[in-house]
């Protein structure tokens, strides 16, 4: 099964003409993902060679979805056009969009976002500022690498790329549903609660790790719906106990302000949820090595 | 970023919100000439981005201009909580009858943004909030649709405004949002909003933070960053466009992608523990495409800073091929040289990843003695703080 992303995906990518828009649709492809077309507006009609795999190229995504019955797009476009790209997404009705994106405005993110809630919330926005989602063997987008693992039963959640990729390395024996990454940004489409709630309900994960880092309070939110609803055992992971206050770390999202958004507190909720929190990556994954092997 | 508070004011002249008359001195002289411009009495304000400079003696009164230069010359180069003062402001004054208080932010948990508005200003709102949290409105803002007469109408009634200033309010409720997407602000704050004696409404102070996501739609925000107040390899790791925040330990950190850098801080301090309190000594993120350059502008701004005692270079390749990463730092330790920079110091190097392998055999058969593999990351940085503590 896996969640939201699966071998039935049928995939743009928004930019797929660009630079890194088309390393990655490459590299998508040779994951397995089964990308249908790309739309880069003013380039339609044109066709785009990947190892001579000739895909078509569309003006819009509406145009894209019409012909090829596309259901999710990617999305690489430069943060200068980023708002659009995800407004004519979301207005072309399509159900997944991932925004690869870094760098976008957060007044853009909000009101992409408060667009797609407007008009009836039927995208599910993944990011901006993201790795993208991964259900190994099955279909990948975005640009976690595919080679890391592959299928199994551990669901990831995370707010960073690295980590993500370091806990498929650490557990690539056991093998992920899906790996979603929901960005660093401060303002982001699908939040942690989003992805425990779809790994609760999909019958092939049986257990989550959550990757968390400093700002905003997502985690402890996340740590409230654990205890109310996740039945499944969630190992988690939390990145900057030693980030100083008032400094960006790297995602704009990663900032402790005043006395909020500080890892302890993060941790703190999450074990009072009943959550085990590693001390490292490594221990995190060994925390989650015992519940897979003693289910 | 930040703006001081004279940034903040001169934003809201420019956007039409009522601000007292004033200007900006880094020189007791200058302090005296505007004040000469003024006239009459004025107040001299340290401009530091830090609260409770009032109680520190930051903010005066001066009657006359000769006051005035001499309360610029006690403020100038004051120290308010590790914060230099380089620059006051020096305003009008205004007979305060009433504070009030307002500001726009962006609200994560909600995703959009909140304005709160309350008659109780002149404090920190949280303390308002926790005191007398019926002194405070809080109204969500629709991003797409902003805030206009109508919405500013609202904030208006449930912040519980005294008729005679309403329609004041209003009128700065909605230029204020103006300025906030304007100027892709994530914070507008306003307190004081107060009225005067003659019931008049003004902005007395201006907190504003700025998205630099947005720096390409204001080539004019780039010119407010604060050189001054930053660290001085801040400064430079900027000039160079590395992702880099100095800290206060002795071991230097290099990697790539901000969690896992974080990360790295946090277990090389676990681990700097055992070797009596080593911690580590910058967030260094070189992000996707790690280039020898990229390796080499890196490690030149690590190995710069003299607190630094060892290295880590800590790489989970995805994108990034690993080898290129391992022919970075062959390279870049090669370039330094060249620049004819002593370079010392040890570095322990995880690579793991795409190409991992590749990288690993580069970096052993370029056998540099002052580079040291260690495969996984809690052992790297167990060696890394023991390197920084002992040297060996």
């Amino acid at each position: 099964m896996a969640i939201w992303l699966t071998k039935d995906s049928k995939v743009i990518v928004q930019g797929m003409t660009g630079s890194e828009g088309s390393r990655h649709t490459r590299r998508m492809l040779r994951a397995g993902t089964n990308i249908v077309g790309g739309v880069t507006p003013g380039k339609g009609g044109q066709k785009a060679d990947f190892d001579g795999n000739a895909l078509p190229v569309f003006n819009s995504v509406y145009e894209a979805m019409a012909e090829t019955g596309a259901d999710a797009t990617v999305i690489f476009v430069p943060p200068k056009f980023a708002k659009s790209a995800v407004i004519e997404a979301v207005n072309a009705g399509i159900g997944l969009a991932v925004v690869i994106t870094e760098g976008i405005p957060v007044h853009d993110t909000a009101t992409f976002w408060a667009h797609n809630v407007g008009t009836g919330q039927k995208t599910r926005i993944v990011g901006p500022n993201c790795p993208g989602i991964a259900s190994p063997g099955q279909s990948n987008a975005g640009i976690i690498p595919a080679d890391i693992t592959g299928a199994g039963r551990i669901g990831l959640v995370s707010k960073s790329g690295t980590l993500t990729y370091q806990m498929m390395y650490e557990l690539r024996d056991i093998g992920f549903s899906t790996a979603v990454g929901i960005g660093g940004d401060p303002v982001i489409g699908t939040t942690h609660i989003d992805a425990l709630a779809a790994f609760q309900a999909d019958p092939d994960t049986d257990a989550i790790v959550m990757i968390g880092e400093i700002g905003g309070d997502a985690e402890e939110r996340a740590a409230d719906f654990i205890r109310a609803s996740v039945t499944k055992p969630v190992v988690g992971y939390i990145a900057g106990f030693t980030a100083p206050p008032g400094k960006t770390m790297g995602h704009a999202g990663a900032i402790i302000s005043g006395s909020l958004g500080t890892a302890e507190a993060k941790k703190v909720a999450l074990e009072a949820a009943g959550v085990s929190v590693g001390k490292t990556p490594s221990e995190t994954a060994r925390l989650m090595r015992e519940v897979m092997l003693t289910r | 970023m930040d703006l001081y508070e004279y940034q903040g004011r001169e934003l809201f002249a420019r956007h039409g919100l009522p601000v007292l008359g004033g200007g900006v001195a880094e020189t007791p002289g200058a302090a005296r000439a505007i004040a000469e411009r003024l006239g009459g009495r004025v107040v001299v304000k340290a401009q530091v981005k830090v609260g409770g400079r009032g109680k520190a003696g930051g903010v005066k009164l001066a009657d006359t201009a000769e006051e005035a230069q001499a309360r610029a010359a006690d403020i100038l180069g004051m120290d308010i909580k590790g914060h230099t003062v380089h620059q006051v402001m020096i305003t009008t004054t205004a007979d305060i009858a009433e504070e009030y208080y307002f500001s726009y932010l962006l609200d994560r948990a909600n995703r959009t943004f909140l304005c709160i508005a309350s008659v109780a200003g002149g404090m920190e709102i949280e303390q308002v909030a926790h005191e007398a949290p019926e002194k405070v409105a809080k109204v969500l803002i629709d991003a797409t649709k902003g805030v206009n007469d109508a919405t500013a109408r609202e904030i208006v009634a449930k912040g519980g405004f005294p008729a005679e200033v309403a329609d004041q309010v209003v009128d700065i409720a909605v230029k204020l949002w103006q300025a906030f997407v304007a100027e892709d602000a994530t914070l507008v704050e306003v307190n004081p909003l107060a009225k005067t004696g003659d019931g008049t409404v003004l902005c007395l102070d201006a907190k504003v933070t700025l998205d630099a996501n947005a720096d390409f739609r204001h080539p004019d925000h780039a010119a407010r960053a604060d050189q001054a107040a930053d660290d001085p390899l801040e400064q430079a790791a900027k000039a160079r466009d590395l992702n880099y925040v100095k800290l206060d330990g002795e071991v230097g950190i290099i990697g790539n992608g901000a969690g896992l850098v974080m990360s790295t801080l946090d277990v090389v301090a676990y681990a700097g523990e055992a070797y009596g309190g080593v911690k580590p000594a910058n967030f260094l993120d070189i992000g996707g495409g790690a280039s020898a350059e990229v390796m080499a502008n890196g490690l030149e701004i690590v190995l710069s800073d003299p607190a630094v005692k060892s290295i880590f270079v800590n790489v989970f390749g995805g994108i990034t091929a690993c080898d290129a990463v391992a022919n970075g730092i062959v390279s870049a330790l090669d370039l330094l040289k060249q620049r004819g920079e002593d370079v010392t110091k040890p570095l322990v190097v995880r690579l793991d990843g795409n190409n991992a392998e590749e990288g690993r055999r580069i970096l052993d058969s370029a056998a540099n003695p002052l580079v040291e593999r260690v495969d996984t990351m809690d052992g790297a940085a167990q060696r890394v703080a023991e390197l920084a503590a002992t040297g060996v």
